[in-house]
């Protein structure tokens, strides 16, 4: 498709359908949500990281006001209500499965970190839940806690599952260790670095919450919840946990304020509402507060890695490894494994034509919550350790960071990478130029002597960074181990009066589906934007689904619509053939018109729409009336969005506080259906990348409590934190589906960590600096740069 | 439970409230305006922000009693009965300064007393600076500041 001049078409801002409901305060967010005769949940949770649980008496809490029931483990297990899951199976180097451990809902004989839920109390009111909550008696055997991830498996470590030897959930790598070794020992130079990835808690604002439904006439349940994808939700909590046969389960998604990937997973919260509700048969709701969000949304990122880099003496890279110890928490949560591996190990060729690389990782159990995909899963921790090597190396080689990054581009595709991925497209010169343009690095050593004037260090970061996203071929992740297929459905019912439904499986919470999907769909079939709706997010509207995550909706999403509006098109022609008395071959569609070729005679869109309807001009022997298609669109590749983000940023010299002075991004994503979405898409994604490189860091202490448990302790970038972003694009269209698109959800919390931090080791003269990089920390680090200077 | 009343969006009204009931629970679940949203349990998100007497307060921190006899304005009051936007409202779709929608209540509701304080004639560090008790995790706030910069202006017209 081309680009287009019309007002709502493909590649125009059009602002979006979703906003009124919102800036009048009409969302639906699940906990906006009530029904007849609800009732409250409150859960009680572990103080400790790791206990026994001894005994747990409930029997004061029942007597409590306006408590209409209380349930512990014990009875789930009675109840036969299924463990948690992690759907993606990965082999150990010695072809091992994984090992994972069991995840109940609520722990009967043993809490495995803080929040752990061990009993809930369903009651009138969230004030009369919470009093029974405080009247639940649990006798705790406090165990040592395992916080460290690089010393769960140390000897003599406590255990923290029985049946997990030495903590350790997989030893797994990826690529040819001979190969690397072997390229290792001829290169001229080698760069080492040890990196942490520091945690994080991804604190979308709204936070997360299950209404729960039992329908004692038809036994059917029906759960609103905060989801990224309720129809894998439904099949999970059906085939795995068994709480109800998957047709008489409905989820329903309503708004949802935000997801970053932590609301992909299915929790124990939604489980217990459910269950609960069928035993005391009235609605069940619980809303997350922060404080329990901080203790159980599955957290993100937490890598402890050695990673060198093997050039030759022009500064050629020749080879990578990698050695990775991935926090995995608690439990496995539902694609934890995934993380660490396949999103992780599969991007560590960058933009680089790398030869050879190598990289082992240990998953292990720690005493903390469980750890998932967070924005970018597993790929901004690739790109950060690819970014850092890269540019310690210049430094080291004393070539300039952008000329060693363009000696080792890619610049021919397909691209295949030693680690599984084949490269379809992209140009990284192009975006690497453009953005040292708009950055203007040619006057960056003036600016930095200006600043110096000031009292300030003036430092510039690049990150070219690869992302793989549009995930993904299902028979390609089915290989890698993936439990589920990453296909993706569209339903285009027409009207009769020619207004369309798109039903799609993917899930929009914040990022504009109702307007981008709608462009599409007046752009192809020529009808007005406002005559399309697109319905999402309820598994009895929209028939399956696999949700939204991984900059998948536009390449996958987008594609299933594209292939059911083919559809359409060809079903239409039928009719308009008919109406029009011609042959079909001669029938032409363009611009919402059906006419006859080399004749004057046509139908507009509306008119065929009802006589698909009416069907008075054809016999149901020659054509099935009705007008509505379905597609399952299961995509050829992965797509691979790329660019190239600058950071300039000035170091105060006597407080270490880091301001950044300028933010230039540059990125391909393909084809742009609304470049105002796009934008706004960067533009958050940055700033979640600057949080973590500067401000964000989930901590526990040996005891295994998370002391930065609230807002107040857990820093996240406020407005007065960043800067306005300068954003720029440039393209090369995915081969990979029909749209060309490649997906920009991710590339900003992707590129932004190491460009942070290039930024910032190049203004204060060290090699390495740890994330966060406060202004404490950056103050002691240059305390240390600059001492033997100041002797 | 205690009776308060006070007057929402310029109606009066009366509830009977625990006394520990905040007003964030009493304008969501008494009321039924749900437009306040609660991010946080300790006043840094601003999601919940309202204005009290003409002044941006968290409801999420004030007790509903507290509020006996005050003039409350909620997100759903902005607009007028006819249905025509705020110019903060319309300034935030405008310059797409939201995403998922869950601090935008706050946000605009923030908005308007840093118009109030500051004027009409907003640049963008004052508006970093001021917006210091508002989260939001998705734009990066790139556009926010842009909408409330164009929106204080629209509302000096």
């Amino acid at each position: 498709m081309t680009a287009t001049t019309s007002a709502t078409g493909i590649g125009a801002p059009v602002r979006r359908k979703e906003d009124f409901r919102f800036i009048t305060g009409q969302g639906q967010y699940t906990d906006d949500v009530t029904r007849p005769g609800e009732t409250k949940a409150v859960f009680v949770r572990s103080p400790h990281a790791h206990a026994n649980i001894k005994s747990i008496d409930v029997s004061a809490a029942r007597k409590m006001p306006g408590v209409v029931d209380v349930l512990t483990g014990a009875q789930l297990a009675t109840d036969k209500i299924g463990n948690l899951i992690c759907g993606w199976m990965i082999h150990s180097k010695d072809g091992s499965p994984m090992k994972m451990s069991a995840h109940p809902a609520l722990a009967s004989t043993k809490v495995n970190c803080v929040g752990d839920a061990v009993a809930v109390v369903i009651a009138e009111t969230i004030a009369q839940g919470k009093d029974a909550a405080e009247k639940v008696v649990v006798d705790y055997e406090v165990l040592t806690a395992v916080v460290d991830p690089a010393k769960a498996q140390a000897k003599g470590a406590p255990q923290i599952h029985p049946d997990i030897v030495n903590n350790t959930i997989y030893q797994w790598h990826l690529g040819e260790k001979k190969d690397v070794d072997a390229a290792f020992a001829a290169a001229k130079h080698v760069t080492k670095l040890d990196i942490v990835n520091n945690r994080l808690v991804p604190n979308a604002m709204e936070p997360r919450a299950a209404l729960a439904d039992y329908d004692v006439g038809t036994e059917n349940l029906t759960l609103w919840n905060t989801s990224q994808n309720p129809h894998v939700a439904r099949l999970v909590i059906s085939a795995f946990i068994g709480m109800a046969p998957e047709h008489k389960l409905r989820v329903i998604a309503p708004d949802v304020g935000g997801g970053f990937g932590s609301k992909i997973f299915i929790y124990p919260e939604e489980v217990v509402c459910l269950w609960a509700s069928r035993k005391v048969k009235r609605p069940v709701k619980w809303t997350s507060d922060r404080s329990e969000a901080f203790l159980t949304d599955a957290h993100g990122r937490d890598h402890v890695t050695h990673a060198e880099l093997a050039l030759d003496a022009n500064g050629k890279i020749l080879a990578l490894r990698a050695k990775t110890i991935a926090n995995l928490g608690a439990y496995m949560s539902t694609f934890s494994s995934s993380v660490p591996t396949y999103l992780y190990a599969t991007l560590l060729s960058g933009q680089y034509n790398i030869p050879s690389i190598y990289c082992e990782v240990d998953a292990v159990y720690t005493n903390t919550a469980p750890v998932d995909a967070y924005r970018g899963a597993g790929r901004p921790e690739a790109t950060f350790v690819v970014e850092r090597l890269v540019e310690v190396a210049a430094r080291q080689m004393a070539i300039d960071p952008a000329d060693l990054r363009r000696r080792n581009f890619i610049t021919a595709f397909p691209h295949q990478t030693p680690v599984i991925m084949a490269y379809d497209a992209g140009d990284y010169n192009a975006s690497l130029k453009k953005a040292m343009d708009l950055a203007d690095v040619k006057g960056f050593a003036k600016r930095k002597r200006e600043a110096a004037r000031h009292g300030k260090l003036r430092g510039l970061g690049y990150s070219t960074y690869i992302e793989a996203c549009g995930i993904a071929p299902s028979q390609a992740v089915g290989s890698l181990g993936a439990g589920v297929g990453l296909w993706e459905s569209a339903e285009v019912r027409v009207n009769p009066t020619g207004s369309v439904e798109v039903l799609t499986g993917s899930h929009a919470h914040g990022q504009g589906h109702e307007t981008t999907f709608a462009q599409l769909v007046s752009e192809r079939l020529g009808i007005p934007f406002e005559n399309v709706s697109i319905v999402h997010g309820d598994t009895d509207k929209v028939q399956f689904g696999m949700g939204t995550y991984g900059s998948r909706s536009g390449a996958v999403g987008m594609s299933a619509i594209v292939k059911a509006l083919d559809k359409i098109e060809i079903k239409a022609k039928k009719v308009a053939a008919f109406m029009l008395e011609a042959a079909e071959g001669d029938i032409e569609f363009k611009d919402g018109k059906f006419t006859v070729a080399g004749t004057d005679k046509s139908a507009g869109f509306g008119d065929v729409a009802l006589n698909a309807y009416i069907a008075h001009k054809f016999t149901g022997a020659e054509l099935e009336p009705g007008l509505k298609e379905t597609s399952f669109y299961d995509p050829t590749n992965f797509t691979f969005p790329a660019g190239c983000h600058i950071c300039e940023l000035d170091v105060d010299i006597e407080t270490g506080k880091v301001d950044i002075v300028n933010w230039t991004a540059v990125d391909d994503f393909g084809t742009i259906i609304n470049p105002m979405i796009v934008e706004g898409q960067v533009h958050g994604g940055i700033a979640q990348g600057v949080g973590q490189a500067l401000m964000e860091g989930a901590y526990y202490d040996a005891a295994g409590q998370l002391v930065t448990g609230s807002m107040m302790d857990y820093t996240m970038p406020r407005a007065h934190d960043l800067p306005s972003f300068h954003v720029g694009l440039t393209m090369t269209k995915s081969p990979s589906n029909p749209l060309g698109m490649k997906g920009c959800g991710e590339a900003g919390a992707i590129a932004a960590p190491a460009a942070v931090i290039n930024a910032i080791t190049d203004a204060i003269g060290t090699e390495n600096i740890a994330m966060p990089a406060t202004a404490n920390a950056v103050w002691a680090a240059l305390q240390k740069s600059q001492a033997p200077k100041a002797a | 439970m205690a009776t308060v009343s006070m007057t929402v969006n310029g109606k009066a009204v009366t509830g009977d409230v625990e006394p520990r009931t905040l007003l964030v629970q009493f304008l969501r679940e008494n009321l039924r305006l749900t437009g306040t949203h609660v991010g946080c349990d300790t006043s840094q998100c601003g999601a919940c922000i309202i204005h009290l007497d003409g002044i941006a307060a968290k409801a999420c921190t004030t007790l509903a009693l507290q509020c006996e006899g005050a003039k409350i304005t909620t997100i759903e009051g902005l607009a007028e009965p006819g249905g025509k936007l705020h110019p903060m409202q319309e300034a935030f779709r405008e310059h797409h300064g939201l995403q998922c929608g869950y601090c935008t209540p706050g946000m605009i509701m923030s908005a308007l007393d840093i118009v109030r304080r500051n004027g009409n004639n907003l640049d963008e560090h004052t508006i970093r600076d001021q917006l210091d008790g508002n989260i939001c995790r998705c734009t990066g706030y790139h556009n926010i500041v842009k909408a409330i910069e164009a929106g204080a202006k629209a509302m000096a017209k």
